[in-house]
């Protein structure tokens, strides 16, 4: 394992705050105060039940929402003052979201869904096809590029998924259950696809599941729990 | 970026066909319905305005009429007394205003009409359409001849029995050699009176120049003009030398609105100021003709803003089916946003596309418009053809129209909030 205080944070979170309906009386506190540090290059997964606040985390660590309070610095850049057009322009180069219910666009081909974010971050045609090509490549999916998100199954969908994720070169992958919706064998799959990313691309994984087994193939794991994280360990692989 | 735009919102417009073509049809119907009443009207425009332009666009008419009322309630007196000699326009008048308007106006055209007559040899005959005119009001005529010439200063002093006759009347009459008729005679009997001229002149008939009476008739039928002058038709009429109604022809570069307006002035105020009844009017046909068009056209756009209703009915059927697929891909505009699309680009996204359905309305509106507005002109008997300005107006205003309709719906789209709309079911 590589020396902690070498490498430097990619995701830097401190106090947290989440409120919903603030000044109302339905008032509710979701996270109340939490703090996450996700190094360079780290395999972490965020487990919690449902409930727990980890989709509210999420959404933050994503920029798709503004923490109540805290401070949150993304990649060495303070996030939290950002404007909406600001912001859309980091999630366009610092994270890759990958979902559970994989959030192709329907109808439109899978290089083209890879494209996508290389098109809103306004690369050449030439370039984004063949930088498209090159991550189905690395997800095994070359062989149906021109296929709709409809002639395809669940494991290959979220694989272009994860292509479409990393086509920008992010700092993070944001995983959201991304093995949720898929039977065993095929998350099984998948799982081991991120494990190759992080082992052999060196890429930072941020994966939010409910699942403490998935997790604890992790490096590390941490629970969380009506918004505080309670617990936080090594993974099986990793605690030696 | 737009390219990329445009290519998407066509693969999403082609996902659902039915949908794009029933959305589509409003605006086909309401361009159409634009573009065929603009051909139409246009065609029928044209028709009239050519027609009057026939009449000669240089010439202010002056005409003596009643004197309006006191009480201006523009109604005419029914029981004015007749018109005597002093209130028609003398010699005298119309010398003294050639000279008054010198340099501003080219001549007075005199024309009397002599009446319709047919002349009989045997079996041949020919009807015409005998007319006494002076030489500015032959010039009007704009007549081509193809032999002889017009008449002298002296045969229309002296009232000479001279005639200048159309190429027609010499093929029913002289059979047809233009040259050999000059010389020729032509004999006719007006009120029991027998007449004899001399044709000095042979001119090349012209439908237009007929103003398309000559419609449906038989060739050998159809009534031609001829002219002799003024003078001639006058004694043979037994009328004295004034006139009820003339033309004056403006020298071109001369405002004829303003003219008109001076000889009117001038003529009442010197001649008709003590005239219990009558008085002169003038108008200047290129005026009329100008107040015409700008009537025909308001007439025509009037038409085309009630097709326009069914345009805003087809654009409002655009922003519905508009907001209708945005919120059908709310989740897609989610991703769209997670993947770092900003709220400009969804918006540059959802216009593109209700632009991209009223551009492809717009030019299938065109066609089908300028198809029955075509067909519909034949069926009228004009001749009707695209007004390109038309066209291009059409295509403009139905892609503004995409802009206009679309701005809400891509607004609404751009605005969503992308945890809202990721979480959409």
């Amino acid at each position: 394992m590589q020396d902690i205080i070498t490498v430097p944070p990619i995701i830097e979170a401190r106090g947290i705050v989440k409120r919903f309906n603030e000044g109302s009386e339905n008032e509710l506190e979701i996270l109340h105060g939490i703090d996450l540090n996700v190094r360079k290059g780290e395999f972490v997964s965020i487990v919690g039940t449902s409930g727990s606040g980890k989709s509210t985390l999420m959404n933050i660590i994503g920029l798709l929402d503004k923490p109540t309070a805290g401070s949150y610095m993304l990649d060495g850049v303070d996030v939290c003052c950002a404007g909406d057009t600001e912001l859309s322009h980091i999630r366009n180069s610092k994270i890759g979201f990958v979902f559970q219910t994989y959030n192709l666009i329907a109808r439109t081909s899978a290089i083209k869904n890879v494209e996508l974010p290389m098109l809103y971050a306004g690369v050449k045609a030439k370039e984004r096809r063949e930088r498209a090509m090159e991550l189905l490549e690395l997800v095994e999916m070359k062989e149906r590029i021109n296929h709709t998100p409809d002639e395809l199954s669940g494991g290959q969908k979220q694989r272009v998924a994860i292509a479409r994720a990393l086509v920008n070169h992010p700092s993070i992958i944001l995983a959201d259950e991304p093995t949720g919706a898929l039977d065993s064998a095929t998350g099984r799959k998948i799982m081991d696809l991120f494990h190759k990313l992080h082992k052999e691309q060196g890429i930072t994984i941020v994966f939010i599941t409910h699942s403490p087994e998935l997790a604890k193939e992790t490096e590390r794991i941490l629970t969380l729990k009506d918004g505080e994280f309670i617990d936080e360990r090594m993974g099986i692989k990793y605690a030696s | 970026m737009l390219l990329e735009n445009v290519k998407l919102a066509l693969s999403g417009l082609l996902a659902n066909k039915l949908r794009t073509f029933l959305t589509m049809l409003g605006i086909i119907i309401g361009i159409a319905s634009v573009i065929a009443i603009m051909t139409v009207g246009d065609a029928m425009n044209k028709s009239v305005m050519g027609s009057m332009g026939d009449m000669g666009v240089n010439n202010i008419s002056v005409f003596v009429t009643q004197k309006m009322s006191e009480d201006y309630d523009f109604s005419y007196d029914s029981d004015v007394r007749e018109m005597k000699d002093k209130d028609y326009v003398s010699e005298d008048m119309l010398t003294d205003l050639s000279e008054h308007f010198e340099g501003r106006i080219e001549g007075i055209s005199l024309k009397k009409s002599v009446g319709e007559i047919k002349v009989e040899d045997g079996k041949k005959y020919a009807n015409i359409n005998l007319d006494g005119v002076n030489n500015t009001g032959l010039k009007q005529n704009k007549l081509k001849l193809l032999s002889g010439r017009g008449f002298s200063a002296n045969e229309q002093k002296e009232s000479r029995k001279v005639i200048i006759v159309s190429d027609r009347y010499v093929e029913n009459m002289l059979g047809g050699d233009t040259a050999a008729a000059l010389g020729k005679t032509v004999e006719t009997v007006i009120d029991n009176k027998y007449y004899t001229y001399t044709i000095i002149g042979v001119y090349e008939y012209s439908e237009s120049s007929s103003g398309g009476m000559s419609a449906g008739k038989n060739r050998k039928d159809v009534r031609t003009s001829a002219y002799i002058p003024l003078k001639t038709a006058i004694i043979q009429l037994r009328e004295k030398t004034l006139y009820d109604e003339f033309e004056v022809v403006a020298r071109t570069g001369e405002d004829q609105g303003v003219l008109s307006a001076d000889i009117q002035q001038y003529l009442n105020k010197k001649y008709y100021k003590e005239n219990d009844a009558y008085e002169t009017y003038s108008y200047s046909m290129k005026e009329e003709i100008k107040s015409m068009e700008s009537m025909l056209n308001t007439q025509t756009y009037a038409f085309a803003a009630i097709g326009a209703i069914s345009l805003l009915v087809g654009g409002i059927g655009v922003m519905n089916i508009m907001i209708v697929s945005i919120t059908e891909r709310t989740r897609e505009i989610g991703t769209r946003k997670a993947l770092g699309a900003t709220n400009g680009y969804i918006r540059l996204q959802f216009i593109t596309e209700a632009v991209v359905v009223c551009f492809i309305g717009g030019i299938l509106g065109i066609i089908v418009g300028q198809f029955f507005g075509i067909m519909a002109c034949k069926m009228m008997g004009y001749s009707g053809s695209a007004s390109v300005g038309g066209i291009i107006f059409c295509v403009l205003f139905s892609m503004a129209f995409g802009v206009f309709f679309g701005y809400y719906p891509a607004n609404k789209a751009a605005k969503l909030n992308p945890i809202e709309a990721l979480r959409y079911e």
